[in-house]
């Protein structure tokens, strides 16, 4: 029998550059149609969201950070799951993966509003790709139609294909190196890893970490790190920290 | 032609001027069908809404016509299970008030989904820890409960009763009714609870999130409270207005003065629960979420003013104008109050549904704003004049106030 897997990431604040390669990786990978320049979260999509925040001071003590926002996979009375009227929302209780399931999703935006972190995601729009620009869709990953939510599943069609992969080697298990998400592989500075929280050998959950939104008891599975007390502080502050910048949008 | 289908010993305007009356109605639904109906074939790219702010005009609109129907099923339950038998004035014209809430509220929702055609998944997959399961079946079994309820006032017609076999299915309706109102009762207790506990059952929603019994959040219950305090309010204001509009004494005023009287004392009764809650909310449930109460009036333009309105302005003074025999007997008095207490319902699911979303849960989000298009405004106006239409001809051509008859005749 397979061993309870319960993956997270660790996202380093302090190695991300706010490059977005995170975000483009998880569009192409995820079959996410591209947007023209200056979406906004009406007429573009996207599963990851970087936000810049920085310390509120000016130059030259002025600092700034990002911090890459994507759907916690909240563990524990996972809001969004709870609200769906069709179970169109599920926790894999294989992986802790919060899994959305497009084909029988009514579109009635429920899930969205319970979502604490805005990281859901619907298709106001018919999903199109530029001539000639079909041909890079992912054939493992089935595009969404209009008038559905959707939102980051760990790259759930390399899950599959890992597993695939252990079950041809007459494995059980996937290898942990089969199996990692997009972002985590297109970030040039290494800043998101990937992995079983449930696996003592990796830190992902490490002293210095911390998750957004803690105090709502909902277990999400991403870990920030940042050594900078100002980051941790804005990143955890008990109310919204008005200095901040609007959110970058790619 | 159409005059012979007006009930006897009652005077109705010419045809010509009931026509200049609906026209602008029927000009309105015109634009509000076209508004709905590019939703339906473009999307709801057509909408103002987007990937944070999901909900907007429709949802309030539904959860406050919701409230404001409420009064068919407590009129219902007052006069067939309570034996209130005074409001046997007022019960037709508040079934076709319920009936025109929750008919047009439904059909908002549907052009509020995304897939309307996957509604039935909800029947088929229902998820019963989710208050959207409970909300969809419960209203879509008392809408149903509603078409029959309001059948025996359309077999009433004058024309109708000419067919006897509509004559026999109508007294063989009358027998439902105590059960149609006792089931109707139910389901609308369930269902006015669990639009309420939609909001407070979101963990992640601080703001709205609140505690309760079982799995009902404190919203759940504020709901049927406030639902049935103003549903008697929005009765009185309706029979008002028709009557000044129609120029016709349609009920005795202590009718009006015992509608007043209910939802005074449902009112107050909600307003001291609300106040409860509030300072549970204030002092217990969001401090333990983290979130210091007192930073959501910061973001303007939602202040301290808008619990103050909510509970106090539009909450505690209507109760108490309409719990004050000397102001209740003052028609203009009673009138306003009620007026105040639609208001208050009106703002409190405003509050539910608009603030909750627009204040921002993570500490370095941002206040988010959200202005509805016309499309969506015009789905909005449709309802109205739907409800106005469908009044009309039901005031027209059906008996909505028995007692309207004699009260002319005097």
């Amino acid at each position: 029998m397979n061993a309870q897997k319960k993956y997270g990431m660790s996202i380093d604040v302090d190695r991300c550059t706010g490059c977005g390669s995170c975000m483009v990786a998880c569009a192409v990978e995820n079959n996410i149609p591209p947007a023209h320049a200056g979406a906004n979260d009406r007429n573009g999509l996207t599963w990851i969201r970087v936000y810049k925040v920085d310390n509120g001071e000016d130059y030259p003590g002025k600092r700034s950070a990002f911090i890459p926002v994507l759907c916690q996979q909240c563990g524990e009375h996972t809001p969004c799951a709870s609200v769906c009227p069709q179970q169109a929302v599920d926790v894999d209780p294989r992986t802790g993966i919060v899994g959305q399931m497009p084909e029988r999703c009514l579109g009635c935006r429920y899930c969205m509003a319970a979502c604490p972190y805005h990281a859901r995601y619907f298709n106001w729009w018919d999903p199109r790709w530029p001539a000639g620009m079909e041909k890079t869709l992912n054939p493992d990953v089935a595009p969404r139609m209009r008038g559905v939510v959707e939102k980051c599943n760990f790259c759930h069609g390399r899950w599959h294909a890992a597993k695939q992969k252990a079950a041809a080697a007459g494995k059980s298990e996937i290898e942990p190196g089969d199996y990692v998400p997009a972002c985590v592989e297109a970030c040039p500075t290494g800043a998101i890893r990937f992995g079983d929280l449930n696996d003592p050998s990796n830190d992902l959950r490490h002293p210095d970490s911390f998750r957004l939104l803690k105090k709502l008891g909902t277990d999400p599975k991403i870990y920030y790190r940042s050594k900078r007390d100002w980051v941790r502080n804005v990143a955890q502050a008990s109310r919204p920290v008005s200095s901040q910048k609007e959110a970058s949008h790619g | 032609m159409a005059n012979n289908l007006i009930a006897r010993g009652l005077k109705r305007c010419s045809t010509r001027r009931f026509l200049l009356w609906i026209a602008p109605w029927a000009a309105l639904l015109a634009f509000g069908l076209y508004s709905a109906g590019l939703c339906l074939v473009e999307g709801l790219n057509q909408t103002n809404m987007d990937n944070r702010f999901a909900f907007g005009l429709w949802i309030f609109l539904d959860l406050t016509v919701i409230a404001l129907g409420a009064g068919a099923f407590f009129t219902g339950f007052l006069l067939y299970i309570l034996k209130v038998d005074e409001l046997r004035a007022v019960i037709n014209s508040a079934v076709v008030i319920g009936l025109v809430c929750y008919s047009g509220a439904v059909a908002v929702l549907m052009v509020d989904v995304g897939q309307p055609l996957r509604a039935w998944f909800t029947f088929w997959y229902p998820n019963v820890h989710s208050m959207l399961t409970e909300v969809t079946f419960c209203i879509t079994c008392y809408l149903t409960v509603l078409f029959i309820e309001y059948l025996p006032i359309v077999l009433k017609n004058r024309k109708l009763r000419e067919i006897p076999t509509f004559l026999v299915f109508e007294f063989e309706l009358h027998k439902l009714i105590y059960v149609l109102a006792g089931v109707g009762t139910f389901l609308s207790f369930f269902h006015q609870g669990s639009l309420g506990g939609l909001y407070g059952v979101l963990r992640g929603r601080p703001f709205a999130f609140r505690e309760g019994l079982a799995v009902w959040p404190s919203t759940f219950f504020l709901f049927i409270i406030s639902a049935a305090a103003v549903g008697p309010s929005f009765v009185l204001l309706t029979t008002w207005l028709v009557e000044k509009i129609s120029r016709k004494p349609l009920v005795r005023p202590a009718v009006l003065e015992l509608l007043g009287r209910i939802s005074g004392l449902l009112l107050a009764v909600y307003v001291l629960a609300k106040t409860v809650d509030t300072l549970v909310w204030i002092n217990r449930t969001s401090p333990e979420s983290g979130f210091p109460a007192a930073q959501y009036y910061s973001w303007r333009p939602f202040g301290t003013w808008i619990l103050f309105a909510e509970i106090v302005l539009f909450g505690l003074v209507p109760a108490l104008i309409m719990l004050t025999p000397r102001l209740r007997a003052h028609t203009g008095w009673l009138v306003s109050a009620a007026a105040m207490a639609c208001c208050g319902v009106a703002l409190n699911r405003f509050v539910q549904t608009i603030q909750t979303l627009a204040l921002p849960t993570l500490s370095f989000d941002k206040f988010l704003s959200y202005y509805p298009s016309w499309q969506e405004v015009g789905t909005f106006l449709a309802v109205v004049a739907y409800g106005a239409l469908v009044y009309s001809f039901s005031f027209r051509y059906f008996q909505l106030f028995p007692e309207e008859r004699e009260r002319y005749q005097i």
